[in-house]
């Protein structure tokens, strides 16, 4: 998967950096804004200077999406499950769309994004400034958690019983 | 993206919900006028009322047809974010048609009529009139009129009540058709009979 992202941030990029003066893609700044943790979410929300009007396309609704995988061993792709994901779609009085999706159920925020997606559009510098941070603060919360999961890992090994000896 | 995409229903489950009953009503008691829930904002050269019922009946199963006034990119991005339904170039497989100029009306042979299988498969047929009042006088009787009512809807194509009878020699097949105007409609179900006059 890592692999995958990679490349397709690579391909993504230069194209994406004519359409929107931004080094990232779309894609990947509505990744950055998903999954960032909320405190510092809501610290960059914080650092807009002024509030952009907008209006709603789509209220911030709450819904599920059917999440698929390979997981089966065969290479099929299978139903693993559906989770609670929120959208929202918003238009800047300038007219930039904005789309909002998040995991789980907080409308409020899934309206935020809407609101960033627009802005960065119509600004890349933007999106360079905030996305960096947000990613950070990502990473960072990961790396914590998987280090505290590490600490509580067990190596399992067998010795040789010798019951064919 | 367009910068034409226009806002929905305010609050999707009710608002659909109520207009929904709108049209209900409508067909229950054709020819009486309905108001569906009205957007603030309709794509052009939709009316209000038209745009209120495809936001409520259309839906990803449900290839809707525009005519070459209505097919517009805003009406098309309206459609496809807000309803989600394909919009089709072929008439006899739309669910739904939009007639936004009804000068261009050339009968409803074009549209699908379902068949003696499954007859409610034809197509409903949306027609937008300058008004629902003001016109020449129709007298309606069938199903859901006690004797018989009068309409008078202004604009309709001349050759509409020709076109009418020939379709209700199609019966159980044929299409229905809601006559729109600004926010109101009202509603001609295939079963209806329609005569010049009183």
């Amino acid at each position: 998967m890592n692999s995958a992202d990679h490349t397709a941030s690579k391909s993504g990029a230069s194209a994406a950096r004519l359409e929107y003066g931004s080094e990232l893609t779309r894609q990947q700044w509505l990744s950055a804004l998903a999954k960032a943790p909320l405190d510092e979410f809501e610290g960059q929300w914080a650092t807009l200077t002024t509030p952009p009007s907008y209006r709603y396309l789509r209220k911030p609704e709450v819904g599920l999406a059917m999440v698929r995988g390979r997981t089966g061993g065969t290479g099929q792709a299978f139903n693993l499950g559906e989770m609670t994901v929120t959208r929202c779609s918003i238009r800047l009085s300038s007219g930039t769309v904005g789309h909002g999706y998040l995991a789980g159920r907080d409308t409020e925020r899934a309206e935020k994004i809407a609101v960033l997606d627009a802005l960065f559009q119509e600004d890349g510098a933007l999106a360079d400034k905030i996305v960096p941070i947000l990613k950070a603060a990502t990473a960072e919360v990961r790396m914590a958690s998987a280090q505290k999961a590490a600490a509580t890992k067990v190596d399992f090994f067998t010795m040789t019983r010798g019951e064919n000896l | 993206m367009s910068t034409d995409l226009l806002p929905g229903f305010d609050d999707p489950v009710r608002d659909s919900q109520q207009s929904y009953r709108a049209i209900l009503n409508a067909f229950g008691y054709p020819g009486s006028h309905q108001r569906p829930v009205i957007l603030e904002e309709a794509p052009a050269p939709l009316m209000p009322a038209t745009a209120s019922i495809l936001l409520t009946l259309a839906d990803q199963e449900t290839p809707v047809w525009l005519d070459p006034t209505a097919e517009t990119p805003a009406v098309r991005s309206f459609l496809s974010f807000h309803a989600t339904a394909p919009v089709t170039d072929k008439p006899e497989h739309a669910v739904f048609a939009v007639i936004a100029d009804a000068t261009s009306f050339e009968g409803f042979g074009t549209f699908g009529q379902g068949d003696h299988s499954y007859p409610d498969r034809s197509t409903t047929v949306i027609l937008q009139v300058a008004s629902l009042e003001g016109g020449s006088r129709i007298t309606l009787s069938g199903p859901g009129i006690k004797e018989s009512t009068t309409v008078s809807p202004k604009g309709l194509p001349q050759s509409f009540l020709q076109a009418w009878g020939r379709n209700r020699l199609l019966f159980p097949c044929g299409v229905d058709v809601i006559l729109t105007s600004g926010r109101d409609l009202l509603a001609l179900p295939r079963t209806v009979r329609a005569d010049e006059g009183e």
